[in-house]
C-alpha cells in the first residue's frame, strides 16, 4: 500500500481535495469566469513548468526563463506595432530565445558556470539588453488584428479554452520527446550522472546546450498565450518572482532538484495543485506580498523534502554545485 | 666553447626565468586581476568625468562603500564555505526599517538600537543557516527563496508603518557622527567597515574559525574526515553574513532614514558581482577579504558612474549582468586551469654541460669499468622495508632505516630477520647519523631534522633557516631535508636538494640544471640552521671527513663530489675532488680503510646530458609534451663506488641484472659488510666487503668506544 504512494499521488490527492474544499468554501470559485482565469493561469504556468523541467531533468535549471519569455515576446508585438509581418516578427522573436538559450547552454556546458548562477545572470541580462534596445515601453499592446494568432490565449475549440489545448499540445510533444528520442534519453543519463554519461560516450555538452534551447522556445510559447490572454505584455514581469512559481511547480509535481527523475506528468500533478491554490487565495482576497509569502513557504517545504527524499551523493555532486 | 654556447649560458644564467613562475604560484596572484579591472575603471572614469576625483563624490562614494563593504564581506564568508547568500538584499531592508523604527521613531539608545538590529540580521541568518547547515539545502535556492519570503514580509511592514516611522527623527549625536561624521578624513561607515573587514581578514587567515571555513570550502568532505563540525561552521557562516547585514544597515538608516520600498532592491547581485569580479569562486575554498574588497569598490565605482553619466536602469542591469557573466566565466576558468598554467611556467630549465661520458664498458681499463660483484647480495627484510632510503646501525648492531611510511624502522642483529618500528616522525626519513649521545639524527624529506632518542622519543631540530632576499618563494621552510653527517663539535651539518620542488615532484629539478638545493648547518648550541652553501645541483649525501674540519658533499645532478671546509685554515673555501662521474652521486660515507664509499643512485645517458646542454629543448618538451612523457635522468640502474681522499676512485660495485637493487641510493660499512639502501627498493641489501676490518664500525671509529665520549 505505502509504496503506491509517491510525490505525485500524494499531490494529486492534495490537487483534488484543495479544488473541492474551494468549491465548497469559497463563495465564485466555481463560476464559469473563475474556473476561465484558473486554467488561462494553470496552463501559462504548466507550459514554463514543462520547459523547466526539461532542464531540472537534466540536473540544470532556467531562472531566465521569465526573462526570456517577456523580452521576446513583447519584442516581437513592438515589431508588429510597427508593421513588421506577424510571422517574421515571430520567427525573430523565437531566433532571440534560441540565441539566449545557445548562450546559457555554452556558459553552462562549455565554460561550466553552475547553471542557477548563470541564468539567473543571464535574466538581468536578457531584460537590461530588450529594455535598452529592443523596448521602450513599459507596457507592449497586442494590434488591432483579427488573425486567430491572437486568439491563442483566449478562444477555444469545441469548447476547450484555447490556453489548454496549447498546454496539452506542449506536454505531449515534450512526453513523447523525453521518453522516445535519443535526445530525451540522453537528457536522463546527463541528470542522472554527468560523468557516467560522458563515459559512456554521451555528447554531454551538445545535449546541455540543446537542453537550453528547448527551454527558450517553450518560453516563446507561453509569452504568446499570455500576450494573446491579456492583449498586453508587461515587460516588468521579468522583473517579478514568476519564476520561482515555476519551480514550485515542477518541484511539487515530484521532479527532484538532484536531476535524472520525473517526466511531463510530474508537471501536469504539481501546476493544477498550485493553479488551485493560487486561485484560491486570489479569491479569499489575501493580498500579493501574503501570498509571495505563502508559495515561498511552500516552496521551502517542498525543496526541504526534495532534499530528503533525494539526499544529495556525495560521489557525484559536482564542485561548485550550490 | 662555441660563441652559441656561450651565448646560451649567459642567456640562461642572467635572465631570471624562474621568477615568472615563482610569481605565479604565490597565493596573492588571484588579487593582480581585480586590481588591474580597479585600475582600468579608475583611468576610464577619471578621464571621462571631470567630477569623478572631486573631494564630495569620493566622501558620497566611501560612505555608501562602507556599507556595501559589511554586505560583501558577510557574503566572502559565507562563499569561502562553501555557500552563497542571495537573501542580503531583504535582511538589509529588513534591517533598515527595524533600525528606523527602533532608532529613529521609538528613540531607543542607539546601542541597543544597533544590537537589536545586528540580532534581526543574524536571526535571518540563522534561519538560512539552519536550512542549509543542518538540514543540508541547496544555497541559492534556499536563500533565493528567503529572499522573497522576507521582502514580502518588508512590504507587509512598509504598507502598515512607512507613514509613521518616516516621520521619526533621532537627535542624538552618535547617530548624526554615524550618518556623516568622518575619522581621519575617512568616513565613519567606512572606517568601521574597514575595522571588520581586518578583522574579517585576520579571523580567516589567522584564527581557528577562519581556517574551518576555508576547509569546508575547499573540500566538504575532507573536512568532516578532518573532524571538522561541517554543519555548525557552514551555519555559523550565514548568522555572520545576515550579523553584518544589519550593521550596514544601521549606517545605511543613520544616513537616510528611508523607509522606501525600493531599499536592498537587487543589492545580492550587486554584491555578488562584487565579490565574484573580486575573486571569490563560487563552491569555496578560494579567496579573501582584500579581493572582496577591491571587487565591491570596482562595481560601486562603475555603477556610481553610471548613474551620473545618465544611463537607464536597464542599460546599467544589462552592464551589471554582463560583468558578473564575465566574471564568473574567467574565474571558474582560471581556478580549472590555473595548475596547468602554472605548470608549464614553473619549471625553468637552464644551461648546464657536462663533459663527455666517461667509459663503463666490461673489461676496459676505465675504473668504473662494468662487472658483477653485486649479483646475489643477501637481502635483509625483503617485503617488510618500504623505501630505505639509508640505514645505520647503533652500538648494539642494530640496524635503523626509513620507511616510505614515515617510520624508523629498527632491524636487530644478529640475524636481521626481527623488524620493528621504532618510532614514527611522518614524511620520509631519509638520511640518518648517531650523535655522541646515541641520538639517532634524521632528515625528514616533507618536514625537516630530527632527533629520535634511544627511548624512542622524537624531538624536531630544525624545520626552517634563513630566507634568502632575493629568492622569491618562501625558501626559509625546508621542503627536501635529504642527508646529514655531525661535526665532532656536535654541529649538524645537513644538505636540502631542492627549495623549488617538493619530495614527490624532486625528479622534476633535474629538468632545470640550475643549482636550487644548499646545505644548512644546524647548531644545537644555539638551536638556529643557517644556509652555509647556497645554489647547488641537487646536494644530497653528506659526509664529514676523518680529519673532522671538512665534509664531502655529493651534488646529484652535477654528478661531482666536492669538498668544503668548515673549520680548520681553509675554512669556508671548497674543492671539488670528483668531477664528471658516470652516475649521479646519492649518499657518501666512510669506509673502513680511511677512504670513502659513495652510492650512484642512477647513471648518465648521452641523451639526458644533451638535453641539459638545450634548456630551450627542455622548456618546450615541459609546456608541450603530458608530463608522463618528460625525458627524465635515468634512476634504473646504479652502482657503487669507493674513493679516496685525493678523489682517485678505488673500486666499483656493479649489480648488472638490476632486479635485486636497482637503485642504490646509500651504502654503510658495519664490521666487514657493506650495506645497501635505495629510495624505492624493498630490501637492504648485504655484501661481504674483502680484506675488510670486521670490528670497524663507522660510529666507534668517530665517536669512541664510550658513549658519550669524545672523539679520538
Amino acid at each position: 500500500m505505502l509504496k503506491m504512494l509517491n510525490q505525485e499521488r500524494i499531490v494529486g490527492a492534495i490537487a483534488v481535495v484543495l479544488f473541492i474544499g474551494f468549491s465548497i468554501g469559497l463563495s465564485g470559485f466555481l463560476s464559469g469566469s473563475n474556473i476561465l482565469s484558473l486554467i488561462q493561469n494553470v496552463s501559462i504556468l504548466g507550459i514554463l513548468g514543462i520547459g523547466m523541467a526539461i532542464g531540472i531533468i537534466g540536473r540544470g535549471i532556467d531562472l531566465s526563463m521569465v526573462s526570456t519569455m517577456v523580452i521576446s515576446v513583447a519584442w516581437m508585438l513592438v515589431m508588429v506595432n510597427s508593421g513588421v509581418n506577424l510571422w517574421l516578427a515571430l520567427g525573430l522573436a523565437v531566433g532571440f530565445a534560441v540565441v539566449v538559450g545557445i548562450v546559457n547552454g555554452l556558459l553552462i556546458a562549455y565554460v561550466e558556470v553552475p547553471a542557477i548562477f548563470a541564468t539567473l545572470a543571464m535574466g538581468i541580462v536578457v531584460y537590461g539588453f530588450g529594455k535598452s534596445f529592443l523596448i521602450g515601453q513599459d507596457v507592449v499592446y497586442l494590434p488591432r488584428d483579427e488573425s486567430w494568432f491572437y486568439h491563442i490565449g483566449s478562444g477555444q475549440i469545441a469548447g476547450v479554452p484555447n490556453p489548454v489545448v496549447v498546454f496539452a499540445l506542449v506536454a505531449l510533444v515534450a512526453a513523447l520527446f523525453l521518453k522516445f528520442t535519443k535526445f530525451g534519453r540522453y537528457n536522463y543519463a546527463v541528470g542522472d550522472n554527468v560523468a557516467t554519461a560522458r563515459i559512456t560516450g554521451i555528447p554531454v555538452r551538445p545535449v546541455i546546450v540543446a537542453q537550453y534551447v528547448l527551454i527558450a522556445v517553450i518560453a516563446v510559447v507561453a509569452g504568446v498565450v499570455v500576450a494573446t490572454a491579456v492583449t498586453s505584455m508587461n515587460t516588468r514581469l521579468a522583473l517579478s518572482t514568476q519564476v520561482y512559481d515555476v519551480i514550485l511547480v515542477v518541484v511539487l509535481g515530484g521532479i527532484g532538484l538532484s536531476g535524472g527523475k520525473g517526466g511531463v506528468r510530474n508537471v501536469i500533478v504539481g501546476t493544477l495543485l498550485i493553479g488551485i491554490l493560487l486561485n484560491g487565495m486570489t479569491i479569499m482576497n489575501l493580498g500579493y506580498t501574503t501570498q509571495n509569502i505563502f508559495k515561498s513557504v511552500i516552496l521551502l517545504a517542498a525543496i526541504l523534502i526534495d532534499t530528503m527524499l533525494n539526499p544529495r551523493d556525495e560521489q557525484t555532486a559536482q564542485h561548485g554545485d550550490i | 666553447m662555441s660563441l652559441s654556447e656561450n651565448m646560451t649560458r649567459w642567456r640562461y644564467k642572467y635572465v631570471p626565468d624562474k621568477a615568472i613562475g615563482e610569481i605565479l604560484s604565490k597565493n596573492w596572484i588571484d588579487t593582480l586581476i581585480p586590481a588591474f579591472f580597479l585600475s582600468v575603471v579608475l583611468i576610464i572614469f577619471g578621464t571621462q568625468m571631470p567630477t569623478f576625483l572631486s573631494a564630495a563624490n569620493l566622501s558620497d562614494i566611501g560612505r555608501i562603500y562602507g556599507e556595501y563593504l559589511f554586505i560583501a564581506i558577510g557574503l566572502t564568508i559565507v562563499m569561502m564555505a562553501g555557500g552563497i547568500d542571495l537573501s542580503v538584499g531583504s535582511t538589509f531592508a529588513l534591517c533598515n526599517f527595524v533600525a528606523l523604527s527602533f532608532i529613529n521613531y521609538m528613540e531607543w539608545p542607539i546601542a541597543v538600537g544597533m544590537i537589536v538590529v545586528v540580532a534581526v540580521g543574524a536571526f535571518v541568518g540563522l534561519i538560512n543557516g539552519i536550512l542549509i547547515g543542518y538540514l543540508r539545502l541547496r544555497a541559492f535556492l534556499t536563500t533565493l527563496v528567503m529572499l522573497i519570503i522576507v521582502r514580502a514580509i518588508v512590504d507587509m511592514l512598509l504598507l502598515d508603518y512607512a507613514m509613521i516611522i518616516g516621520r521619526g527623527f533621532n537627535m542624538s549625536p552618535v547617530w548624526e557622527f554615524m550618518a556623516l561624521g568622518d575619522i581621519l578624513g575617512l568616513p565613519a561607515s567606512l572606517m568601521a567597515a574597514i575595522a571588520v573587514a581586518i578583522l574579517a581578514h585576520i579571523t580567516l587567515t589567522r584564527l581557528r574559525f577562519g581556517w574551518h571555513v576555508m576547509a569546508v570550502g575547499g573540500s566538504r568532505r575532507s573536512a568532516f574526515n578532518a573532524g571538522i563540525k561541517v554543519k555548525r561552521t557552514v551555519c555559523l557562516t550565514y548568522v555572520i553574513s545576515g550579523a553584518l547585514c544589519g550593521l550596514a544597515a544601521c549606517f545605511y538608516a543613520a544616513r537616510l532614514s528611508s523607509a522606501s520600498a525600493d531599499v536592498g532592491r537587487g543589492l545580492e547581485v550587486t554584491i555578488l558581482t562584487a565579490v565574484v569580479l573580486g575573486g571569490i569562486s563560487l563552491g569555496g575554498g578560494r579567496g579573501s577579504v582584500v579581493k572582496a574588497a577591491l571587487g565591491t569598490l570596482i562595481i560601486l565605482l562603475v555603477q556610481n558612474s553610471l548613474i551620473q553619466m545618465g544611463f537607464l536602469s536597464g542599460n546599467s542591469s544589462l552592464i551589471l549582468g554582463g560583468v558578473l557573466l564575465a566574471a564568473v566565466a574567467i574565474d571558474v576558468r582560471w581556478v580549472k586551469n590555473r595548475h596547468k598554467v602554472l605548470a608549464r611556467a614553473y619549471v625553468s630549465p637552464t644551461y648546464f654541460k657536462l663533459p663527455d661520458l666517461p667509459d663503463t664498458s666490461q673489461g676496459s681499463d676505465s675504473p668504473y669499468a662494468l662487472n658483477d660483484k653485486l649479483r646475489g647480495v643477501e637481502a635483509i627484510g625483503l617485503g617488510e622495508l618500504d623505501g630505505p632510503e639509508d640505514m645505520i646501525f647503533d652500538r648494539d648492531d642494530n640496524m635503523y632505516c626509513g620507511s616510505r611510511h614515515g617510520d624508523v624502522m629498527r632491524i636487530f642483529a644478529p640475524d636481521y630477520k626481527r623488524v620493528e618500528v621504532f618510532a614514527h616522525i611522518g614524511g620520509h626519513p631519509l638520511g640518518m647519523a648517531f650523535d655522541a649521545e646515541d641520538n639517532l639524527h634524521v632528515c625528514v624529506g616533507g618536514m625537516g631534522l630530527f632527533k629520535v632518542a634511544p627511548d624512542r622519543t622524537v624531538t624536531k631540530l630544525s624545520d626552517e633557516t634563513n630566507r634568502s632576499w632575493t629568492s622569491i618563494v618562501d625558501d626559509s621552510r625546508l621542503r627536501l631535508a635529504d642527508d646529514l653527517d655531525i661535526a665532532p663539535d656536535g654541529r649538524v651539518f645537513f644538505s636540502e636538494a631542492t627549495v623549488r620542488y617538493e619530495m614527490y615532484d624532486w625528479m622534476v629539478d633535474a629538468l632545470e640544471a640550475r643549482g636550487n638545493g644548499r646545505i644548512i648547518c644546524y647548531d644545537p648550541k644555539t638551536d638556529t640552521s643557517r644556509t652555509v652553501v647556497p645554489n647547488k645541483q641537487l646536494p644530497n649525501g653528506i659526509c664529514v671527513e676523518f680529519e673532522g674540519q671538512s665534509l664531502l658533499y655529493a651534488e646529484t645532478w652535477g654528478c661531482r663530489i666536492t669538498r668544503y671546509w668548515f673549520d680548520g685554515p681553509k675554512k669556508g673555501q671548497t674543492e671539488v675532488i670528483i668531477e664528471n662521474l658516470p652516475g649521479y652521486p646519492d649518499n657518501i660515507n666512510r669506509a673502513s680503510d680511511g677512504t670513502y664509499w659513495c652510492a650512484l643512485c642512477g647513471m648518465r645517458s648521452p641523451v639526458f646530458d644533451l638535453a641539459q646542454e638545450m634548456p630551450g629543448f627542455r622548456r618546450r618538451m615541459v609546456q608541450a609534451v603530458a608530463r608522463d612523457d618528460w625525458l627524465y635522468p635515468n634512476m634504473n640502474t646504479g652502482c657503487v663506488i669507493k674513493f679516496d681522499r685525493d678523489g682517485n676512485i678505488l673500486d666499483t660495485l656493479w649489480d648488472l641484472g638490476g632486479e635485486a637493487h636497482p637503485m642504490i641510493t646509500s651504502i654503510r660499512e658495519h664490521k666487514g659488510y657493506l650495506y645497501l639502501g635505495g629510495i624505492y627498493n624493498n630490501r637492504v641489501g648485504r655484501y661481504p666487503i674483502e680484506g675488510a676490518d670486521q670490528n670497524w664500525t663507522s660510529s666507534v671509529s668517530y665517536w669512541g668506544k664510550n658513549r658519550g665520549g669524545t672523539r679520538k
